[in-house]
């Protein structure tokens, strides 16, 4: 964003709060929102791309060995890869942890 | 050439001046007493006399949705509803005003359910009085053709950018014959610009309308709505005042009928106008010091025009045509005691609730209404409202 959210003022905004900024939803960062992380097993994946599918987020991405893990910086936590992985390679870990 | 006035319905004479607006997408469900405007629109689709898309919708909700997407892209908009029809697009009803969407309806104002009714009131209007649309109300036929042209240039304004709702009285305007004076195609070009808007919908501009708006922008959104509206006042004096320029018929957020040296003034909104007019000229010969005061714009609400305007006055007849259960009044009537409180020498209030789901109110009834109401004020008795002609 040109501006972060918080600072836009009512006379910044575009009429009809319009986003004029193609794609300015990557510079809000949910992974603040976060209480779990999934953290994976590299050796059990077996690079099926369910969790890069069933993301909600879209912040699964594959690693350069293959195997796929979460962008921590949208990964809001939910969970969802842990559930779908059909190995069980992702396991949600405390943020307290 | 001299100009001939038409003998028209009036629900006919709006639809033709949407077609004369030369406007670009219709989506509308039918309902009473709705209902002649958008048959004959879609007639005049059609039968190919006008160039536009006529969305035949399965409900009111995809009625007001197909609008917002239409007006989204730039297509000049027009709908119009009444009643239940207008309840259940609610939802995108005021979605269309925070996203500032230029369109025109045609609200043909009738009672809300239950008891289930057809008949002509003001409830479903007031139901979305805080939505953020200009509302404006029409007295007769004519002010209909008028106000059709006036509001798609207002709506359309890059200085406003707002859904406009005419409001005019289901039943006593949409089925009246009434004499309307059609003005010329070349006229109504001249009067109505192309609509154009800076953001629309298009695949070589990307742009994100209708997001979601967190708590940290969520209030300046509505700020923007806020100021939007209030500054969009100056354009609706222009508007009407270029239309009256054009035509001679010129329309006032708040007019006034034999005002000048009356002591106390009959409030009205809408098609109750025209019989207040014909009362007073009565009550005059019998020298009573009685005006009539109406209001045309009800948001954004002329608040100063309206202090001018009871400058002076002793006392305000306010007649409701809805009722706010358990409120301290009426809703005109609570608006205007709102918009003269604390103000030296402002008139006291007065408030009728008449005429609920079409019960007529005849001249007799006004006059009944305006000598009860200036008795009630020369004793006080101000509080709440009366429910004319109630059975108890």
């Amino acid at each position: 964003m040109a501006k972060p959210m918080e600072k836009i003022t009512c006379q910044e905004l575009e009429i009809g709060a319009v986003v004029v900024e193609v794609g300015n939803a990557q510079e809000y960062e949910t992974g603040t929102w976060r209480s779990e992380r999934p953290v994976v097993t590299p050796s059990l994946c077996i690079k099926c791309g369910v969790c890069w599918i069933f993301c909600p987020d879209a912040c699964i991405v594959q690693a350069p060995q293959g195997h796929f893990e979460a962008n921590l910086t949208y990964c809001k936590g939910c969970g969802i890869c842990a559930r779908e992985c059909p190995v069980g390679c992702i396991t949600m870990i405390s943020e307290e942890e | 050439m001299a100009k001939e006035r038409k003998g028209i319905e009036v629900s006919i004479a709006i639809a033709d001046a949407v077609a004369q607006a030369d406007v670009d997408v219709i989506a509308a469900y039918p309902i009473t007493p709705q209902t002649h405007i958008v048959e004959h629109l879609s007639e005049i689709v059609a039968n190919g006399e006008l160039d536009a898309e006529y969305v035949p919708v399965d409900s009111e909700h995809s009625a007001m949705s197909v609008c917002c997407g239409s007006s989204a892209v730039g297509a000049r908009t027009f709908t119009s509803t009444s009643s239940q029809g207008l309840a259940l697009m609610s939802e995108i009803f005021f979605i269309a005003a925070s996203m500032r969407l230029p369109m025109v309806m045609a609200l043909a104002n009738r009672s809300l359910s239950g008891p289930l009714s057809i008949w002509n009131d003001h409830t479903d209007t007031m139901m979305v009085r805080d939505a953020g649309w200009i509302h404006i109300f029409v007295e007769n036929g004519q002010e209909c053709y008028d106000n059709i042209f006036c509001s798609f240039r207002i709506s359309e304004a890059p200085t406003v950018r707002l859904p406009v709702a005419m409001n005019l009285d289901g039943f006593i305007l949409t089925h009246m014959i009434e004499p309307i004076m059609y003005e010329d195609i070349s006229l109504v070009r001249d009067y109505l610009p192309k609509f154009e808007m800076d953001h629309t919908l298009h695949p070589d501009r990307p742009v994100s309308m209708g997001c979601f708006g967190m708590p940290e922008i969520y209030t300046e959104a509505q700020m923007n709505r806020e100021t939007g509206i209030r500054d969009a006042y100056p354009t609706i004096l222009k508007a009407w005042q270029e239309w009256g320029d054009l035509t001679g018929r010129y329309y006032h957020p708040i007019e006034t009928y034999r005002t000048d040296d009356a002591e106390y003034c009959i409030v009205t909104m809408g098609s109750y106008g025209e019989t207040a007019m014909e009362v007073v000229d009565a009550l005059r010969q019998e020298g009573e010091k009685v005006g009539v005061i109406k209001i045309r714009l009800w948001r954004p609400f002329p608040t100063e025009e309206f202090r001018r305007a009871v400058l002076g006055k002793q006392s305000l007849i306010v007649i409701d045509r809805a009722i706010s259960f358990g409120g301290p009044g009426g809703p005109v009537a609570s608006e205007l005691k709102s918009a003269l409180y604390q103000k030296a020498g402002a008139p006291v209030i007065v408030n009728y609730v008449a005429g609920l789901a079409g019960r007529d109110v005849s001249r007799k009834d006004f006059r009944k209404i305006i000598l009860e109401g200036k008795a009630k004020a020369s004793q006080g008795d101000t509080d709440g409202f009366t429910l004319y002609g109630v059975r108890e």
